[in-house]
């Protein structure tokens, strides 16, 4: 028995041996495909953004090889992606990144999704020269580091929250308002943070409440308590999905009255389904929205974007979905460019990107953030019991007018 | 800006009154962790995502169209039973081990959980609505969400029924006979094995209680869980095993103390402060410990 369970091992082993060593022979080019590599959160706590970034990619892979492919000298490509899942773990997602280049042989990446996991694997692409287009890392350490492979699509956490503040002041005749802030000790929202601070210098603006919340915060009422004493023009909300649901519970439980609340991830955590009414006037951040008048020839424009990815997936694209398939339009445009395969060569045709496609414009800065797109802000109205989101801002995209300031709960039914 | 709480008189009635609410419902919580850690000498590291559970059956319920604050009656059940399986797969594996191995087998547990809830229920956070409106104080300066209130008011219910169920009931008396010496138990006819099934069962099911109420007060993540550990394990410490009313007041007092450390040191030092603290009690409980072990009295 024992003998046999030996066998057994042995053999499983030798089977994984051959097939990791055959898998290595993968190369960067195979036949008619061109391999990209992806560590990407399918369990863990990221795993519902993680599933929406793969969603994003897949269906721009799709749509591009239907449509042609990629050309490059006379040839036609098509895409391809390895994925590994990295558990919602930035020490994996490294791992993962060095496996897929030295066992797979990738030679160009696409990111993970959230800008934890990117700063993970942002080093690792370095180090080999492998050029990665990432699509869901915003935070701005990522572009400060001199990374010369590293290419984003979004633009950057300080940008998120910076055109709120402008709205708030110009509301207010041109002058400075008083800004309450609460923003999670992570990374990201750190990082919308210091665009704040960064507006409220340049708008002469005073910060009278500044609170960073833990991580492991699900209460916020100090924070509001603290608002509803001092009256601030503006309350600013950032701490992903938690903090917008907490964030919205405990202003409607309090009745904290501002007349402007403004705050992140108000989709991803699908605050006018689950809150309904008492997230109206909310103010959102956001990457890209199906109304925009972005347009390219793959996927038309947003809203048929949004209506294609619901026939495939069953749900409306979130801008996870969206951003991470402009990812693959980059990439495309780069290989037809640079007319090779050489990595460097790609590099340099990344550098020189500038397009429009159906999320945004793309023109990467020096640090390799997308300099091109500016955020746009929604707005939560709310018709009867059904609550939409609205783009108000910026202007040029604005379906809406923006609603200010918010009435009080006293006023609202 | 600093100390805003000290001149704002009704911000201190606010936080105060916040503070002794929530710190109601982590009593709860502290409650099921110091019966089933007297009894079977076993700290469980899943209480935490225990709680979760209970949280997202009260809001599976909701999703169909119950009434979320029916999970206070329907999730105790549930978990009591998940409590009982829990015991007979893994729990009674490891009731007379070593204290690490039982910390060892919890934590095991506490991750299965995490990633079944995420598998079953989505990486999303997610919030039962009570719909229980607020309760306005002095002209509206000081308010209660009415989920608080409630979440507080059956808390208490619960401990309370809790309690005499364990002065007056059968398997009460079982389970404090045990918790005192558990070998004497046995010889005097108590069927141990079931007094610690039906003890980790309890403790679950207070789990499920307070997990109902947090889905209407609070917010639902498969990995939230641990913050949750952590504050009832600190309860505990400071009131010791098996005796409620200090672990009721070694809860508020913990609930007001994150409030205020929350005004006077700001929020980023809020959780910090908390851990501040159990070092600072678990140092001078080192002191003061005899190496007696401690029983429900």
């Amino acid at each position: 028995m024992n003998k046999l369970v030996k066998l057994f091992i042995t053999s499983i082993s030798a089977i994984t041996l051959a097939l990791v060593s055959f898998s290595s022979s993968f190369a960067k080019v195979e036949g008619d495909y061109i391999v990209l590599g992806s560590a990407i959160s399918l369990t863990g706590k990221y795993s519902s953004n993680g599933v929406h970034t793969q969603n994003g990619y897949n269906m721009a892979v799709e749509r591009i090889n239907k449509m042609g492919g990629v050309e490059v000298q006379g040839k036609k490509y098509k895409f391809e992606i390895i994925y590994y899942d990295d558990e919602s773990n930035p020490k994996r997602a490294a791992q993962l990144a060095e496996r897929l280049i030295k066992q797979d042989g990738v030679h160009y990446m696409l990111g993970p999704y959230s800008s934890g996991l990117t700063k993970a694997i942002a080093p690792v692409t370095e180090k080999y020269k492998i050029p990665m287009v990432e699509a869901n890392g915003a935070s701005r350490s990522l572009f400060t580091k001199g990374y010369k492979y590293l290419f984003a699509v979004l633009s950057p956490a300080n940008q998120y929250l910076e055109v709120a503040i402008d709205l708030a002041v110009e509301k207010n005749g041109g002058k400075g308002v008083r800004i309450a802030q609460a923003f999670e000790q992570d990374a990201f929202s750190q990082d919308v943070r210091l665009g704040i601070l960064d507006a409220a210098k340049r708008t002469g603006s005073e910060i009278i409440i500044d609170d960073k919340l833990p991580k492991e915060l699900n209460d916020m009422a100090a924070t509001l308590a603290k608002v509803k004493a001092t009256k601030p023009d503006v309350l600013v909300v950032s701490g992903h999905t938690k903090g917008a649901l907490t964030a919205i519970r405990q202003i409607s439980e309090m009745k904290v009255d501002v007349p402007m609340l403004a705050m992140t991830h108000c989709d991803a955590a699908k605050l006018s389904k689950q809150h309904g009414k008492k997230s109206e006037y909310a103010l959102c951040a956001s990457q890209w929205h199906k109304n925009l008048s972005y347009k390219d020839k793959f996927f038309g424009g947003g809203k048929k974007y949004a209506r294609d990815f619901q026939k495939e997936f069953g749900y409306d694209p979130p801008y996870q979905s969206a951003e991470s398939s402009a990812a693959l339009l980059v990439f495309k445009d780069a290989f037809e460019r640079a007319n090779s395969f050489d990595r460097d060569a790609v590099r340099d045709a990344l550098v020189d990107t500038e397009m429009q496609t159906f999320y945004g414009n793309i023109k990467f800065g020096p640090g390799g953030q997308n300099i091109a797109k500016p955020m746009i802000l929604f707005q939560v109205r709310c018709k009867g019991d059904d609550c939409e989101n609205r783009v108000v801002a910026p202007t040029k995209w604005a379906s809406d007018k923006f609603y200010h300031p918010i009435p009080k709960w006293s006023e609202r039914s | 800006m600093d100390f805003l709480i000290f001149k704002a008189p009704m911000l201190m009635v606010q936080a105060s009154l916040d503070g002794i609410l929530l710190g109601i419902l982590f009593a709860l919580i502290a409650y099921g962790m110091a019966l089933q850690w007297g009894v079977m000498n076993i700290i469980n590291i899943a209480q935490g995502d225990l709680v979760i559970l209970g949280g997202y059956i009260a809001y599976t319920m909701y999703l169909a169209g119950i009434h979320p604050a029916w999970g206070v009656i329907v999730s105790p059940i549930i978990m009591y039973f998940v409590g009982v399986l829990l015991y007979k797969l893994v729990i009674n594996k490891v009731v007379d081990r070593d204290l690490f191995i039982s910390i060892l087998a919890t934590f095991g547990i506490a991750i299965v959980f995490q990633q079944l809830m995420n598998f079953i229920f989505g990486a999303d956070v997610v919030v039962a609505q009570s719909e229980y409106g607020t309760t306005m104080l002095f002209d509206n300066s000081v308010t209660l969400p009415n989920s608080k209130i409630f979440s507080a008011f059956i808390s208490v219910l619960y401990a309370v029924a809790l309690v005499v169920y364990m002065k007056k009931s059968r398997l009460g008396r079982a389970i404090r006979a045990t918790a005192q010496n558990a070998r004497a138990a046995k010889i005097l006819g108590v069927d141990t094995e079931k007094v610690y099934a039906a003890t980790f069962g309890i403790n679950a099911a207070l789990c499920g209680i307070a997990g109902a109420l947090i889905s209407i007060t609070l917010t639902l993540h498969p990995y939230v869980g641990l913050p949750y550990t952590v504050r009832s394990f600190m309860i505990v410490i400071v009131a010791g095993l098996g005796n409620l009313p200090a672990v009721a007041v070694s809860g508020m007092g913990l609930g007001l103390f994150e409030e205020f450390a929350d005004y006077i040191l700001g929020t980023e030092f809020r959780i910090g402060a908390v851990f501040m603290l159990l070092v600072f009690i678990l140092v001078y409980r080192r002191f003061k410990l005899s190496k007696k072990r401690e029983y429900l009295k």
